[in-house]
């Protein structure tokens, strides 16, 4: 059977059992994240928009779109941010992509360290304490790019989470009652008019993983496998593995995960609004629930480590 | 047989069967965690292949 639009041949196959040819594939896949872009209201007239990038395909496709919907509408502007955590093998690998792509396409790159904001590379804080490595990577990531995007006066930060993500999170809350965290989620967030927290969008929200990996193979942003070696055998990689097989047997769970999220969204934002942190760490000033934030509770920790 | 190189674990194998459906199913591979390449292209599972034919399956799970 061919394309559903023309006589080519099919390279991939859609929920709805309808398929596509490259040249296909690709006008449906860049029209629906601009849909959701524009559905969402995720970009305004004069953002300034920061995207975060690590170098792998989802955010390589991401800067991609989004530069490629700026020079259409030339109505906001792009910068990429990255964060190096300092994992040897892995983020140096994947930041020279990100190097080249920005390079190549005229971006301006911000790059960050934790050598530079926190003292030191993670790979060696983590030779030092029996943390695991994705619990200090979440509050120091959000920290910096929190922090970071002020400062350097974006209006919104974009990044690459795509369907599988935000299932995979949404599932996570669920299963550990954190729903309160999952009110936190959805397309934009920071929508609280408060000037501590930088907006985020995810453009890529109702894309899945491999549309996104298929986008970027027609494109050549597609790069050599490169799994991070902190994050193995992660509660979050489980939960992939469930909904993967859920969708090979029931195909359409996760944007049933996701869709059935976004009806009761709005209620969730409801309910837990008061709960935003109110307080600005001593420290550092940025939000915090509490005197001090976690991350500035954490570099004291590791900071008393190799005393 | 067909060739088969499986991106995540850096391994190749080769596989009787007449389509990557019946490849992923006998590597116990999730149809969503791959891309399946031939000659460059990208292929549908239901596609038909040959013997001696190399089959690429790319990971498509982002690495953290």
């Amino acid at each position: 059977m061919p394309c559903k639009n023309c006589l080519e041949k099919p390279i991939m196959k859609l929920l709805n059992n309808e398929q596509l040819c490259k040249q296909h594939f690709v006008k449906y896949f860049e029209k629906k994240v601009f849909n959701t872009i524009r559905n969402y209201k995720l970009i305004n007239k004069n953002d300034k928009v920061g995207v975060a990038v690590s170098g792998g395909k989802d955010s390589l496709t991401l800067l991609y779109l989004l530069n490629k919907l700026k020079e259409k509408t030339r109505k906001f502007e792009i910068y990429a941010i990255a964060v190096d955590e300092g994992i040897e093998g892995y983020r140096d690998k994947t930041l020279e992509n990100a190097k080249k792509f920005c390079n190549e396409n005229n971006i301006k790159l911000n790059i960050f360290s934790y050598k530079d904001e926190f003292g030191d590379t993670l790979d060696n804080f983590l030779k030092n304490t029996k943390m695991k490595a994705c619990s200090m990577c979440g509050p120091f990531r959000r920290y910096i790019l929190n922090k970071k995007s002020k400062e350097l006066g974006f209006t919104k930060l974009a990044t690459g989470h795509n369907l599988d993500d935000e299932s995979q999170s949404i599932m996570m809350n669920y299963i550990r009652a954190n729903i309160e965290i999952s009110a936190r989620l959805g397309p934009i967030t920071g929508v609280l008019k408060d000037q501590r927290f930088i907006k985020r969008i995810k453009p890529l929200y109702l894309m899945s993983e491999k549309e996104v990996a298929i986008y970027a193979f027609l494109k050549n942003l597609i790069t050599e496998f490169n799994e991070c070696p902190h994050s193995l055998d992660s509660y979050r990689g489980d939960i992939r593995d469930m909904l993967n097989n859920f969708e090979a047997k029931y195909p359409g769970t996760k944007n049933a995960v996701v869709t059935g999220f976004l009806n009761i969204l709005p209620m969730l934002r409801e309910n837990y609004k008061s709960n935003i942190p109110l307080k600005s760490c001593k420290n550092c000033g940025e939000p915090s629930s509490n005197e001090i934030c976690q991350t500035c509770k954490i570099v004291e920790i590791l900071k008393n480590k190799n005393k | 047989m067909v060739n088969v190189f499986i991106e995540r674990e850096n391994k190749k194998t080769n596989v009787k069967a007449r389509n990557a459906k019946e490849i992923m199913s006998i590597l116990n591979i999730n149809p969503e965690t791959v891309l399946l390449v031939k000659n460059n292209e990208l292929i549908l599972a239901e596609d038909n292949l040959n013997d001696n034919d190399e089959l690429k399956l790319l990971s498509v799970i982002s690495g953290g």
